[in-house]
């Protein structure tokens, strides 16, 4: 069983698109979607949810304003500003530490278990998927992600599946940390600017930590060959394997507007570079 | 004034819009929030005056003074301390793992022997610099570092409010962009007309909304894709801001590092008008 994860450093690369078509093309697979707080998958993997669970983690701090004598304690001891002149928890700012209920001498302040989001096991026609919603501006979204790669890993040994595809967030923090732990390969896709090539630099150090295969492709690589040129140097010069180059090409739009991945829309040179980019990848 | 660049969805151009909207105006501080992935830098190329380093604070235990009691590890919230208390053949150990630490302080508050201090961990590097009259500043987490809303946090305390202060937020909806949007007095929300696009905007409208922070959205490659975010927006009253079309130039010129303006001036007085736009909008607010 092999864990492929899909990242990027860089938003925006077409990390999701590729993912998408990688549904298509793989067969005896687990697809699951890390991007737990912008989640866009399900969008071309139209999933059929059968199994949903809260997701619960971290907690909130609750003032009973008719216990709270107004002493202050609990805002000199607050390290997040969390707690308002008026003796109200900002909730945003809440980092759910609890000292504020440790230290407050009239038992005044609870703590409260978040539900932080839900995750799900859904049916697609391209086989089981396991995904995730973090409640709106809620923390914990490494945990999250490290909940679901444990069910989807848990789902592929039961079902003696072959893969594991994963869509992973951008940046390098922790839930790009919580993506790569235990996956086999890092599959990072890029695009042909500083900025593609700055981000991918970043996330290239933060994989290489995790001592697993990392590779690249070049998406939209067209825009500007020279830029490809230079990602693909630098690559080279640091041992990362460059295993496609994906043409800009307006089908993709097109295919995702009508929900299709890219493979199962109509011919086209984009498709047949992510095909060929599977054929590298998948053994 | 404060506006923060936010997006949900990455890659629409939240950057892209907050550095040509500072290149527009004047009496600007730019601040790349966007701490896992900074890229202003790449357009704006200022030139750093002061580079520092940014910490947060983790326990040290004095195990000269520890007797293995467990009480830091009950308190911490987040398991970032273990103890495996003394027994017949072993002293007991304590374990920091200062990766889950959030530096509440809670453990070397609480603990009885008074045996944990704090001290400072490394965590990335905030610079400062100029580009003309613009002050620039970006933090820039250190690679293998989980959290970026310490580091997101210290590069706001150089908020200066006699400035137009423009923020660079990252991409999502979770714990790092609220951190960087919180206490703006406005938001642009740059999105992209595609059902990705769409969905994130929903998830970063839902955000905003919650933070009670007024907002507006720029259609970003507003020719492609389809018309369902214009529909989105007409129908819950958003306002859009500004739409700029997907252009092979702008696309070359970004690729290399190059601002729109620098290739279409034009697009100044589009920019300036959003800045007014703006003003008003947190007015009527």
């Amino acid at each position: 069983m092999k864990q492929i994860l899909v990242i990027s450093g860089k938003g925006g690369t077409g990390k999701t698109i590729v993912t998408g078509s990688f549904a298509a093309l793989s067969k005896n697979k687990v697809m699951v979607d890390c991007d737990v707080d912008a989640a866009d998958l399900h969008l071309l993997l139209h999933p059929d949810i059968k199994e949903r669970h809260e997701f619960r983690a971290g907690s909130t701090a609750v003032i009973k304003n008719n216990l709270c004598k107004e002493c202050g304690k609990c805002i000199q001891t607050c390290r997040f500003g969390a707690i308002t002149s008026g003796f109200k928890i900002e909730s945003f700012s809440c980092e759910g530490c609890g000292l504020c209920s440790r230290v407050c001498s009239y038992n005044a302040i609870i703590m409260e278990e978040n539900i932080a989001g839900e995750w799900f096991i859904s049916d697609t026609k391209y086989g089981p998927f396991v995904h995730a919603k973090l409640g709106i501006a809620e923390e914990n979204s490494g945990k999250l992600v490290a909940k679901i790669r444990q069910v989807a890993r848990e789902l592929a040994e039961k079902q003696a599946l072959d893969y594991v595809i994963i869509d992973g967030p951008p940046g390098i923090g922790c839930p790009v940390i919580a993506s790569l732990s235990g996956v086999d390969c890092a599959l990072i896709v890029t695009e042909p600017t500083l900025s593609g090539l700055h981000d991918a630099q970043r996330v290239i150090q933060v994989a290489k930590q995790f001592n697993i295969s990392v590779k690249l492709v070049v998406n939209k690589y067209d825009l500007n060959l020279k830029m490809t040129t230079i990602i693909e140097e630098s690559c080279y010069q640091q041992g990362v394997p460059v295993i496609g180059r994906i043409p800009f090409d307006k089908t993709v739009v097109q295919a995702l507007v009508e929900g299709n991945t890219v493979v199962d829309y109509i011919q086209c040179a984009s498709g047949d570079a992510i095909k060929r980019i599977w054929e590298e990848l998948k053994d | 004034m404060i506006i923060s660049v936010a997006s949900g969805k990455g890659g629409t151009g939240k950057t892209t819009v907050a550095v040509n909207l500072a290149l527009a105006l004047k009496n600007i501080q730019f601040l790349d929030c966007d701490v896992e992935e900074p890229n202003a830098h790449i357009f704006l190329k200022p030139t750093i005056v002061k580079k520092k380093k940014a910490h947060v604070l983790v326990p040290e235990i004095d195990e000269l003074k520890c007797n293995y009691c467990g009480k830091c590890m009950e308190v911490c919230a987040y398991h970032a301390i273990a103890v495996l208390p003394a027994s017949e053949n072993n002293k007991g150990n304590v374990l920091v793992f200062s990766n889950l630490c959030h530096g509440c302080g809670a453990c070397s508050l609480l603990c009885p022997r008074v045996a944990i201090k704090e001290v400072e961990k490394e965590i990335g590097v905030i610079e400062i610099g100029k580009k003309s009259e613009m002050q620039f500043i970006q933090g820039c987490l250190n690679i293998g570092e989980a959290m970026s809303p310490p580091l997101i946090r210290q590069v706001k305390e150089h908020i200066d409010s006699a400035r137009t202060v423009i923020i660079d937020a990252p991409p999502g909806t979770s714990c790092p962009v609220i951190t960087a949007v919180k206490g703006s007095d406005f938001c642009v929300l740059v999105t992209e007309p595609t059902p990705f696009g769409l969905n994130d905007l929903i998830l970063a409208v839902e955000v905003l909304r919650k933070l009670e922070i007024p907002f507006g959205v720029v259609i970003n490659r507003a020719d492609i894709g389809d018309g369902k975010v214009e529909d989105y927006c007409c129908k819950e009253g958003i306002i859009v801001l500004m739409r700029i079309p997907f252009s092979k130039e702008i696309a070359k010129a970004y690729s290399c590092g190059k601002t729109i303006l620098s290739i279409s001036p034009e697009f100044n007085r589009d920019f300036q008008d959003m800045y007014v736009r703006i003003g008003t909008l947190i007015n009527k607010n």
